[in-house]
């Protein structure tokens, strides 16, 4: 499948790829392509002109500062699952990571696309909404800093202006007495989530949940947050009883649609059973930390 | 309609070629290159028939633009064997019958150069988890596995020589 016709460029600074961006009707980025040039061999997108952002310097990296994790748009996936930075101290991240479609389309989809796709089928959205993540936009007005939970909008639709280019992605860097999970259900590697689900903890002193953050990936028109299962928790023990209401509460949020990977009702239980067992493991690594 | 001048080393020898924005990297070494060793095959992203090693790293050549591949070094599975001798891995998937339609072959040893050039001993998991985006039909991935093995070996026996 050949896609339709286009133009190309590739800038060399971010400045110029947002004026370029700007400076065209029906425009797109094309960061990684993992999902936009399969759309495009669909014939399900056909943008006039794309913007190939592979060329721009500084927008690969990994580190922390002042409290968060901060990592380049265009880090590829397989370098987030290769940082031990992340393996040792974002777990949660770790997991996601390393069941985000296959190893060799890890090696060049980035981290900034699977975020601005929109799909609720990509595995950082719900990730990024346990952890209470935010991104960074560049427009041609400057820099905005979006909260994660005001950034998924609808199916492929995000809070990103068609002259915005995601830049950066940041989550606050856990606190001690912290743990998190992934737990994606997939027919095979490389397919997308039956459903899947993002939990991040911190326990207090007492062992009770101090914050809670979950995620729910394809089980909706976005990911979901699960904002009654989460403020159930709160100030909670992690009793099984309790770890279980939440697990229903969660499965209440979810919005699937039936499909070749199962009925409503199934993915809805898969939502239950698996936001208790990665609880379970959220709070096992955060009582470990 | 667009076209770009791009210049591309494949296995070694400079390419230059006029492309359309929209032609795949995998329709460049096929269509205007007449390298027809790497494959399409599902052509969904999903199966790395077309996987090739793009600076270093395996990645899937059906979703990759060709023009998003200038000044890049790629290597197809026409660069394995060396003057008319088998490559270690090739050997390996021979001897060990790592393949019997080979439809998903020559991806499959161009996952396999990439891990081996990383990893040069690596356990049956990781072998498995490297050609975990390499659909394979027919094998049921075992005699894969054997075959990858085999090629860490004797590569291993040829360093020690």
């Amino acid at each position: 499948m050949i896609p339709p016709t286009f133009e190309y460029v590739a800038p060399k600074t971010l400045s110029e790829a947002v004026a370029a961006l700007g400076g065209y009707e029906n425009a797109k980025v094309l960061a990684g392509g993992q999902s936009l040039i399969p759309l495009m061999r669909f014939r399900l997108a056909s943008p006039a002109v794309l913007v190939d952002i592979n060329r721009v310097e500084g927008l690969s990296y990994i580190n922390e500062d002042k409290g968060w994790l901060k990592i380049g748009s265009m880090t590829r996936q397989s370098t987030v699952d290769h940082s031990a930075l992340v393996r040792e101290k974002y777990p949660l991240l770790a997991d996601t990571v390393s069941v985000l479609s296959d190893p060799i389309v890890r090696n060049r989809g980035t981290v900034g696309g699977n975020i601005a796709n929109g799909d609720p089928g990509n595995d950082y959205p719900a990730t990024m909404l346990a952890y209470g993540a935010e991104v960074v936009a560049m427009g041609p007005k400057g820099e905005r800093v979006i909260p994660i939970t005001s950034f998924f909008i609808g199916l492929y639709e995000s809070a990103l202006a068609s002259n915005e280019i995601l830049t950066e992605v940041r989550i606050p860097t856990p606190k001690p007495h912290s743990g998190g999970a992934y737990l994606k259900l997939e027919r095979k590697v490389g397919d997308f989530a039956t459903a899947a689900v993002a939990a991040q903890v911190e326990l207090d002193a007492k062992g009770k949940f101090k914050s809670v953050g979950l995620g729910l990936t394809n089980v909706g028109l976005t990911a979901i947050k699960a904002t009654a299962a989460e403020d159930f928790l709160k100030g909670k023990d992690s009793s099984d009883d309790n770890i279980r209401q939440a697990g229903q509460l969660a499965a209440d949020a979810s919005e699937p649609i039936a499909d070749v990977r199962g009925s409503e009702e199934y993915k809805r239980s898969l939502v239950k059973t698996y936001t208790v067992r990665a609880l379970r493991i959220a709070v096992e690594r955060a009582k470990g930390s | 309609m667009s076209t770009h001048h791009i210049q591309v080393t494949i296995n070694g020898k400079v390419h230059e070629a006029d492309v359309e924005s929209r032609l795949l990297l995998v329709h460049l070494f096929r269509e205007n290159l007449n390298m027809t060793g790497t494959h399409i095959g599902c052509d969904t992203t999903s199966c790395g028939a077309c996987t090739v090693i793009l600076d270093g790293k395996p990645v899937k050549s059906c979703t990759v633009f060709a023009v998003q591949a200038d000044g890049s070094e790629i290597r197809t599975v026409e660069g394995l064997a060396q003057d008319g001798k088998l490559s270690a891995i090739q050997e390996g998937f021979h001897e060990k019958h790592g393949l019997q339609c080979g439809f998903c072959t020559p991806g499959m040893m161009m996952t396999t150069s990439a891990l081996l050039e990383q990893n040069p001993h690596p356990t049956e998991d990781e072998i498995r988890h490297a050609i975990s985006g390499n659909l394979c039909r027919c094998t049921g991935y075992m005699n894969i596995v054997k075959a990858v093995q085999y090629a860490a070996d004797k590569m291993a026996e040829k360093v020690e020589v």
